[in-house]
């Protein structure tokens, strides 16, 4: 079927085009916004146009950790399934990288090259994402705190991707964690809601982090009575006051075993059967992104199988965790984004004896976050029972970015020895390489902009690619 | 022994409170004070050891109702009388808010606060932002009248407003303070005080953490005086922040 002509659209098509040429002559990024931002002013109807003529309709995913990997494990599993997704992968995860995606997908008339629209979109994104596009499945991965001054609250985080439920198409499915009370809340006020949830009473951490955000009823604002805490808030719990209780995930993991580095291994469970599953990530935060990838190749038809077979050889995303080569050693790459996640990698990596040269470079710009006093929820604490028990004798961590010496305070009341203090990345990710004894790992902690430049140096010294050719 | 009274601990702990205990927590180890935190949740007393200091943090919108109610009785009354009594109390944001005498929420519900201090703080109004980002005030120690500086983050949506029985913290360097009009951050009235700053206040200023532990031990022994401690990396801290923010004067 060739789709009618429209002028308009084709105008938009075309002139997207350009500057996505332009911008990326000009070096100025990937390219991966502005034609989107060009496209729409041109035609604003450009995305519900591009996004209707998709066989298979669109999925999207959201949350505040994991959305980029979650999006890479679904457009993995889709590619073992022979199913062709045009998707937003390089963060670009606003209304006009969503629109640019689909644009540099479409052929000049509009036709789509794609079978399937799958996008991460950033949470206050998303009623205007599902109200220009056809989205038959949408994805909460999880809601903590993180970039608070962007945002506002949680809870209203949480009502804002509820107002875009009405915009799905009927029979349209809400994938939600069943383990996140906040996001299992949001089940309310979904059509067809499905759940996806963790029964692993081994992982229980037994505590609720200081950084747990919302361990209060999301309902009715009684506390909690939690039987298994995974992380922060996410677990197994039940409101003694009113009848919200985590819902029974219909995708669940189980027997999971955590083996550092090299990844892990679970059972997964659907409505069509279970299969045991290996992933190449680390941590439990990245079973927790498999499961959810599986739940929403499953809603939208993917056979179990192929969920396994993609999950399996799924590699890694973009700057999250990566490890790049760097002469006669490694760098390895992990992002650090807000409490949680550097509670998760510290627990990963650093209380074992595997992390032994550590750089944490912290930024406080936009994209950072720019107030840093998260700084104080994440667990160093733990780091320093684990150095007394003799568990790890990691050498004093170098420290970097912009709020460099706020992070040497945090190590100082956490009782661990400081590092060399360099503020300026490219010296510190030099100087910490330099310090890496051959044949060892150093383990890079970056915030979000800290990250960009280190991979920029790198990239400098050889070590790595500019991000658009990923 | 020091004893921190951390008011609803598991609730208000946005934007790293913990920070403020921490500090306050090592900074007593270092000098061989015994130190103990214990947290105070809702429904709970308050039970003052003779050598206290009582921090009260900032949380959601939400848990900002459920506590306005659980101060109404006599958790409030018992507040007040230890501010009376020369106790030394610090509210940072949602807590330093209901310190006030009212806190309306952007909803329009307004809140009962225990009228610790003579203020009240007032919604955003639709058109206008969030007060956020790093901010500089300058504070005049009562005890010695030298004038220091202080360094923190303020993310709120609340505008406090001062009567005429309580004074300001301090005056706003860079930053918007209490309202972002009138130039004034926080309040202060005998031992207790009230700050937007979080982010968190402590670490990064360790003389006024120090300020509040002699004034709590001062309270059963009236000579006693602090050993100074190495606060080099603490003042880089101080001074980066402060140079980053300077760039805005």
């Amino acid at each position: 079927m060739s789709p009618l002509p429209d002028p308009r659209l084709f105008a938009a098509i075309l002139a997207a085009r350009s500057a996505r040429f332009a911008s990326r002559k000009l070096k100025t990024g990937g390219g991966s916004t502005v034609p989107g931002l060009v496209a729409r002013r041109v035609d604003p109807k450009v995305l519900t146009k591009l996004s209707r003529r998709l066989r298979l309709g669109s999925a999207a995913i959201t949350g505040t950790n994991g959305k980029t990997t979650t999006t890479r494990m679904v457009s993995k599993i889709l590619q073992a399934a022979g199913i062709r997704a045009v998707n937003n992968s390089t963060g670009a995860n606003l209304v006009t990288g969503v629109t640019a995606a689909l644009v540099s997908d479409s052929g000049l008339a509009g036709g789509p090259l794609s079978d399937m629209g799958l996008f991460e979109v950033d949470e206050a994104s998303v009623p205007k994402v599902a109200a220009e596009t056809e989205i038959e499945i949408l994805a909460v991965l999880n809601l903590f705190r993180d970039q608070l001054d962007r945002y506002g609250e949680l809870a209203y985080t949480g009502k804002v991707i509820a107002s875009a439920f009405g915009d799905l198409p009927q029979g349209g499915a809400v994938v939600l964690n069943a383990d996140d009370p906040l996001v299992a809340s949001l089940g309310r006020s979904a059509r067809r809601p499905v759940f996806y949830g963790v029964d692993e009473p081994t992982l229980d951490t037994g505590r609720l982090q200081h950084v747990a955000d919302s361990k209060d009823c999301p309902v009715c604002g009684t506390a909690l009575v939690y039987e298994t805490v995974y992380m922060g808030h996410v677990g197994v719990y039940d409101c003694r006051h009113c009848d919200f209780s985590r819902p029974a995930p219909e995708y669940r993991v189980s027997r999971v075993r955590l083996e550092g580095a090299k990844g892990s291994e679970f059972l997964l469970s659907t409505p069509k059967g279970e299969a045991d599953v290996k992933i190449g990530l680390p941590g439990l935060y990245n079973v927790y992104n498999a499961l959810a990838a599986a739940a929403v190749a499953g809603e939208a038809g993917v056979r179990l199988a192929e969920i396994s077979r993609g999950l399996g050889e799924f590699g890694g995303a973009f700057g999250r965790v990566e490890r790049v080569k760097a002469g006669d050693r490694e760098a390895f790459l992990l992002l650090i984004k807000n409490p949680v996640g550097f509670n998760e990698i510290l627990r990963t990596f650093v209380t074992g004896a595997e992390a032994r040269n550590v750089l944490i470079a912290i930024n406080d710009n936009d994209a950072d976050g720019r107030d840093v006093s998260w700084l104080w929820d994440v667990d160093f604490e733990m780091l320093a029972d684990a150095r007394e028990e003799g568990k790890t004798d990691a050498a004093p961590f170098t420290v970097s970015g912009i709020r460099a010496e706020d992070m040497a305070v945090r190590l100082k009341y956490a009782e661990l020895p400081v590092g060399p203090v360099i503020p300026d990345r490219e010296k510190a990710i030099k100087s910490a390489l330099a310090a890496t004894p051959p044949g060892e790992t150093l383990h890079v902690l970056p915030t979000y902009t800290a990250m960009l430049e280190i991979r920029h140096t790198l990239s400098e010294m050889g070590y790595t690619h500019p991000f658009w050719e990923d | 022994m020091l004893t921190i009274h951390h008011l609803y601990a598991d609730m208000m702990n946005l934007y790293g409170d913990r920070g403020n205990v921490i500090s306050i927590k090592k900074r007593c180890q270092w000098r061989g004070i015994p130190v103990e935190v214990i947290d105070v949740g809702l429904t709970e007393r308050i039970r003052p050891t003779g050598c206290d200091l009582f921090l009260f943090g900032g949380g959601q919108d939400r848990e900002q109702a459920l506590l306005a109610e659980d101060l109404s009785g006599s958790k409030g009354a018992d507040l007040r009388a230890i501010v009376e009594d020369g106790g030394v109390v610090l509210g940072v944001c949602g807590g330093y808010q209901l310190m006030g005498h009212s806190y309306e929420t952007p909803e329009g519900q307004k809140l009962p606060g225990v009228g610790i201090f003579d203020l009240h703080t007032e919604p955003r109004r639709p058109k206008e932002e969030r007060l956020i980002g790093n901010v500089l005030v300058r504070v005049r120690a009562p005890e010695t009248g030298e004038t220091r500086e202080i360094v923190g983050f303020e993310n709120h949506g609340g505008r406090t407003y001062l009567g005429e029985d309580v004074k300001p913290l301090g005056e706003v360097i860079v930053g918007y303070g209490n309202n972002g009009k009138d130039g004034t951050e926080g309040a202060r009235r005998l031992n207790a005080y009230g700050t937007y700053l979080h982010g968190s206040l402590l670490p990064k200023n360790p003389w006024l953490t120090d300020q509040f532990i002699l004034n709590a031990l001062r309270r059963t022994d009236e000579s006693f005086e602090l050993e100074p401690l190495d606060d080099t990396t603490e003042g880089r801290a101080f001074s980066s922040v402060a140079a980053r923010v300077a760039g805005r004067r």
